[in-house]
């Protein structure tokens, strides 16, 4: 019986004397057989300890990530006031008073350590790239979902796909060398390189995301709701309109953030367009340092365990803080839907 | 066959190690290590020195000036390159470990401050540029150009010449705010090229290949003439900046932990002599007076 059990693990052909150890074991005594079997489970219950690490190790990184971010980080605290995160007092020689300045300049004999530039340049760019792509992608999900024909989704889907996989400096270079002069003619902008540049080539890396995740909730919306709507004699657009976006409206907003998350952590894009002037200001076309701008800018250079050591890890800190944040929002919101639509 | 592969194979391992640590094979090694400005020019001259001199061994690492100094301090290289003087606190430093530096001029550095070549304007004062890049003057029209923005444009900090331009012509002042820092010298060219407001500054040789790019002269104060960094052929102007015609230029320097002797001497003597400063040249920097 037991060599029945495991009879499927035999080869087709058996040959004594080339085939391995195990299957000739099992033709053995039933101690022998037992053993196979016994080291059979053994396996399988090693394969799935192995597995269950392989997910615990995720979480563990992400745990050791967060405690060295914020070992280093907090040590920033010991030299600097948690007021200087804001601006400092600084004495002008040249105009004989006092200013509050809000900059970002670790090299200065007096360094300037403001996060509200950094904030502002990040958020300049992610806000204005997520409700592009929020627009756009928002309306080519609920186009891949609820309209188009297999055909077109066969050619759209991998196209999309291939748009996500375009790397990001490619996009820099593009959008430093071929749009940035165009851009600055049709607005008439100051600063060539601006938030707004950078904003649409960060568009072009959170858009696909959007779309995936927007089609992923509209399908995921039973096909119940969308038939009942039709019985009731709603048009197509009415039940794209009025029950399957609703339904589908938590996955839609996680999409969205989760867009934003990618955008506020896009570096290089933002790195080579956006001109990298510490400004806080809320004009889109001027020029910005992000976050993540700012840290790949300078830890090249940095003095190891120095004031501006820990100064870029607190910014790292923040920056992953944020996304974290925005994440867990995401997921929740998803969590919602996922209990609702099952009903 | 086998024993083929095996020779081969070790033969291959030998020639591994014979890469990795020359110097227990060559007996003589040099280290260098310090400024990003020479670090290209630093290793073209180890190459074409180790040509010569195959029983020397030179390695020559960047990092930047304070890290090449750092290493001198404490002890873990042969010489330092610096695009800055080294400061008081560093001898002292050093004097505490038991080093004194001895400071080498290797070559000269002119800095150029460029513009489009679409704007009028062709000379500023240094008070006028230390007042562009401060933020003070913010349109052309009060240096003499049309009436448009100022657009600034600078190196990362960790460039020194940003450190460099900050202390010579801003006199230590912060940068304005809106000044826009770019990644090396290629970027703002490639940015003033396309900018017809723009301002920034660089080493004068890598810009005189580029289209669109102007050097502006540069005058001491009001009352001296304006000199540029260039020739009328278009060549780095030696003699001003040798003579300090042309005030925006620097030493390059090179530390030794102690007076050289030996292979050191024996490679800092090659580096000021003529075959060493035909390498200055032909990188784009300004070699030492006297050695041509």
């Amino acid at each position: 019986m037991m060599a029945q059990d495991i009879g499927w693990l035999k080869p087709p052909l058996v040959d004594s004397s080339s085939t391995p150890s195990i299957y000739r074991m099992t033709r053995r005594g039933n101690l022998s057989q037992l053993l196979t079997l016994k080291t059979f489970r053994a396996g399988e219950w090693i394969v799935e300890k192995l597995l269950a690490a392989a997910g615990m190790i995720s979480i563990l990184f992400i745990a050791l990530i967060f405690v060295f971010l914020f070992k280093e980080a907090l040590q920033f605290f010991k030299t600097v006031s948690p007021m200087d995160l804001i601006g400092k007092w600084v004495y002008d020689e040249y105009d004989e008073k006092w200013v509050f300045k809000t900059m970002w300049q670790a090299i200065s004999s007096v360094p300037k350590y403001s996060l509200l530039p950094l904030l502002c340049g990040s958020f300049l760019v992610a806000f204005p790239s997520t409700v592009i792509s929020a627009v756009f992608g928002i309306g080519c999900g609920i186009y891949l979902s609820e309209v188009a024909s297999d055909k077109t989704r066969e050619v759209l889907k991998p196209t999309l796909e291939l748009f996500a996989g375009i790397p990001s400096v490619v996009i820099g270079f593009f959008m430093l060398m071929v749009a940035a002069t165009p851009l600055q003619d049709i607005f008439h902008t100051k600063f060539r390189m601006n938030a707004f540049v950078g904003a649409l080539g960060v568009t072009i890396v959170a858009f696909p995301i959007i779309v995936t995740l927007v089609e992923d909730s509209l399908r995921a919306v039973p096909k119940a709701l969308r038939e009942a709507s039709y019985a009731l004699g709603a048009t197509r657009w009415q039940t794209i309109w009025r029950t399957t976006l609703p339904a589908a409206i938590s996955g839609v907003s996680a999409a969205c953030i989760l867009g934003f998350g990618r955008a506020l952590g896009e570096t290089m894009i933002v790195l080579m367009v956006t001109g990298n002037a510490a400004l806080v200001t809320g004009n889109v076309f001027s020029t910005v340092r992000s976050l993540t701008a700012n840290i790949a800018a300078e830890m090249g250079y940095v003095e190891h365990q120095s004031e501006h050591y820990y100064a870029l890890f607190l910014v790292g800190a923040v920056l992953f803080v944020i996304t974290f944040v925005l994440n867990i929002f995401a997921e929740i919101i998803l969590n919602r839907m996922r209990r609702k639509l099952r009903m | 066959m086998k024993a083929n592969l095996i020779s081969k194979l070790v033969m291959a391992v030998l020639a591994m190690a014979m890469t990795f640590t020359p110097a227990s094979f060559a007996g003589r090694n040099i280290t260098v290590t310090g400024s990003d400005t020479i670090v290209i020019m630093g290793q073209k001259w180890a190459e074409t020195y180790m040509m010569e001199h195959p029983e020397v061994a030179i390695q020559v690492t960047g990092g930047g000036s304070g890290v090449g100094i750092a290493a001198l301090i404490n002890g873990t290289t042969d010489a330092a390159n610096a695009s800055r003087k080294i400061k008081d606190k560093e001898i002292e430093k050093a004097k505490q470990a038991g080093y004194y530096p001895e400071e080498h001029k290797v070559a000269l550095d002119s800095l150029a401050v460029v513009v489009n070549s679409g704007n009028p304007v062709k000379e500023l004062t240094l008070k006028q540029l230390m007042g562009i890049f401060t933020g003070r003057i913010s349109n052309w029209s009060e240096v003499g150009g049309e009436s448009a923005p100022i657009i600034r444009y600078s190196r990362e900090s960790s460039s020194g010449t940003y450190q460099f331009f900050k202390e010579f012509v801003m006199k230590n002042q912060d940068y304005a705010a809106d000044c826009q820092t770019l990644a090396g010298t290629s970027a703002i060219a490639n940015a003033i090229s396309k900018d017809p407001n723009g301002i920034a500054y660089g080493g004068a040789a890598y810009f005189l290949s580029q289209p669109s790019v102007k050097i502006l002269s540069v005058k001491k104060d009001d009352k001296s003439t304006a000199v540029s960094p260039i020739t009328a052929d278009g060549r780095v102007d030696y003699e001003a900046a040798w003579s300090g015609a042309y005030p925006i230029w620097r030493y390059l320097y090179m530390y030794t932990p102690f007076k050289p002797k030996g292979e050191l001497k024996a490679y800092l003597d090659w580096i000021k002599g003529p075959e060493g400063q035909k390498i200055v040249e032909e990188i784009g920097y300004v070699p030492l007076k006297g050695s041509r």
